[in-house]
């Protein structure tokens, strides 16, 4: 997990990949070479000071585990990218549910920006209250907000 | 009756590695599949694979398979019959093979098998209710002819496929009810089923499937707790309403032509089942007889693929078709394969193979 202070000087990726898989495409992914995974049954470990939370790394990720805050988005709020694979995509600007790693409803979050992906891994950019920006990891699309 | 030098059996992602490598090795290869599509499993899966670049990782199944076809049909060394189910494998090495309705049969030098697995089924109450499906019914329907299976279904199951093909429900718009396994832990890769997690969808570990309930068609499932000894728990049972059940409780390998043609076989549960004893060339104790994929033991595309290179690649050589780069590429094909193998995720599969791998030879 970043420190304060990395967290302090903007975006980054986290990795909620904590069992040994044989798997390293994130690693391939990374235009700046920030994340190693030694031997394919490796976790993968970043090196936080060449990561700047681009995101490109979560549409390869085929475990969808990759997400990327960023807590110097704004006074209130953090900035939350998750990756998402389900249509209808939600509409930017739309209001939608934001759930936890337990699919649970945690409160609201606005979506900044739908990123499509040609590989269909879509990363959606949500913009969170501060305090639950390491809990956000999904949404729920409530009717009429879809694109 | 064809001759051809090698025939493959199969053209699943084993089979097609199988065939491009040995082809472009310059041996004259016949691939015969039983479907009308090329690329056996690979086609219903629409999720990214794990892996390694060498293996597409990071890609879709259906678009690995992809891949694989235009490779193996940009080679003038394959000859591809669909529609072509192999019957039988006879002592004087002929194959007979019904080939679009047609009975032929061919005259190979080698045969590799690359049959696959077929899915495993449970016993209970009612399982004969219409809404009950394999996991590979259901991936069939809703990935390749875009139909639903149910409503709201129910997985038994918390394997990788269980979780995956749980995960592919809920991009379809199913509900998925929950996932039922009867381990006290979940099996699949744990970022699979953070997944289905993260959309609500609960995993009842340590519970099992007591009897499916309806009339004319399913309509809902008792399922139950089980103890430590693995015993339903009196007072525990659960009903829930669904229309569909998944059943994703495992593979066993594909074996039938094996014990026809005399290949020893030996029993082995963390393979799948019964698979033929073979060396780490991939052949079997026939000599002209090799494996690859899942029917020598139920594995993953990945070491799926990388057996298919092996076996394509060395009996081209047994052949007399020897690239100059065999040796190198023989080598790094084994590397990759013990490197995919290397992980905790992997003990099971080494634990199985020590059992069926004899002694190198060659
Ligand atoms: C839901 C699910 C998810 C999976 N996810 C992954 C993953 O993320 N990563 C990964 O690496 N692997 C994954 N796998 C596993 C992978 O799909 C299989 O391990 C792989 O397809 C095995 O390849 P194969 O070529 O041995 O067999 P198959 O793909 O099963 O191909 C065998 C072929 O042989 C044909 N055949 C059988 N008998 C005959 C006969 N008598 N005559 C002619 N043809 C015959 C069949 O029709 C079939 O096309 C997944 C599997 C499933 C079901
Ligand atoms: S977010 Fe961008 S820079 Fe950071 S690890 Fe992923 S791909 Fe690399
Ligand atoms: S690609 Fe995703 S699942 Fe694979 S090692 Fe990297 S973070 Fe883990």
């Amino acid at each position: 997990m970043p420190s304060q202070e990395r967290f302090a000087k903007g975006p980054i990726a986290l990795f909620e990949c904590m069992q040994q898989i044989p798997c390293n495409p994130c690693a391939d992914a990374c235009p700046r070479g920030a994340i190693t995974v030694k031997e394919i049954n490796d976790c993968p470990s970043l090196n936080e000071e060449l990561c700047n939370g681009c995101g490109v790394c979560m549409t390869h990720c085929p475990g969808l585990s990759i997400f990327v805050v960023d807590y110097t988005y704004g006074k209130d709020a953090a900035l939350v990218k998750i990756p998402y694979e389900f249509s209808p995509l939600p509409e930017a600007k739309s209001v939608v549910d934001a759930l936890n790693r337990q699919g649970q409803c945690i409160g609201t979050a606005q979506v900044i920006r739908v990123q499509t992906s040609p590989n269909k891994t879509n990363i959606i950019w949500l913009s969170v209250p501060r305090e639950l920006a390491m809990e956000v990891r999904s949404i729920h699309v409530m009717k009429g907000e879809t694109s | 009756m064809i001759t051809t030098e090698i025939l493959i059996i199969g053209a699943g992602p084993a089979g097609l590695m199988a065939a491009i490598h040995a082809a472009e090795a310059g041996a004259k290869v016949l691939l015969v599949e039983r479907a009308d599509r090329l690329g056996g499993q690979l086609i219903k899966q629409t999720h990214k694979f794990f892996g390694s670049k060498a293996e597409f990782a990071g890609e879709r199944g259906m678009d690995i398979a992809e891949k694989l076809i235009n490779l193996s049909s940009d080679i003038s060394g394959i000859t591809i019959w669909k529609n072509a189910v192999v019957l039988g494998i006879y002592p004087d090495g002929v194959v007979t093979i019904s080939h679009e309705g047609a009975f032929c049969t061919v005259s190979p030098k080698k045969i590799i098998i690359a049959t696959g697995a077929s899915e495993k089924t449970m016993a209970f109450p009612n399982n004969d209710l219409p809404g009950i499906y394999g996991a590979g019914a259901v991936q069939t329907l809703m990935n390749v002819h875009g139909v639903i299976p149910a409503k709201r279904i129910l997985m038994i199951g918390a394997g990788n496929i269980g979780v995956i093909v749980a995960y592919q429900l809920l991009q379809a718009g199913v509900e998925v009810a929950g996932i039922v396994e009867a381990a006290p832990q979940v099996g699949g890769y744990r970022v699979h089923a953070a997944k289905l997690q993260r959309h609500g969808v609960p995993i009842y570990t340590s519970h099992s499937i007591q009897s499916a309930h309806g009339d004319s068609c399913l309509e809902g499932v008792t399922i139950c707790r089980l103890d430590e000894q693995w015993q339903p728990i009196e007072g525990s049972e659960q009903y829930i309403a669904v229309d569909g059940l998944c059943l994703a409780v495992g593979l066993s390998p594909l074996t039938e032509l094996l014990w026809q043609a005399n290949c020893e076989m030996k029993f082995a549960a963390e393979l799948g089942g019964y698979v033929p004893l073979r060396d780490a060339n991939m052949k079997t104790t026939h000599e002209n007889i090799y494996v690859a994929g899942d029917v020598s033991g139920v594995e993953e595309a990945s070491a799926a693929m990388v057996e298919g290179k092996l076996a394509g690649l060395y009996v081209a050589s047994v052949l007399g078709h020897k690239k100059d780069s065999f040796t190198k590429e023989f080598q790094t094909a084994k590397s990759q394969l013990s490197a995919l193998r290397s992980g905790p995720a992997s003990v099971k599969i080494c634990t199985g193979l020590s059992k069926v791998v004899l002694e190198e030879v060659g």
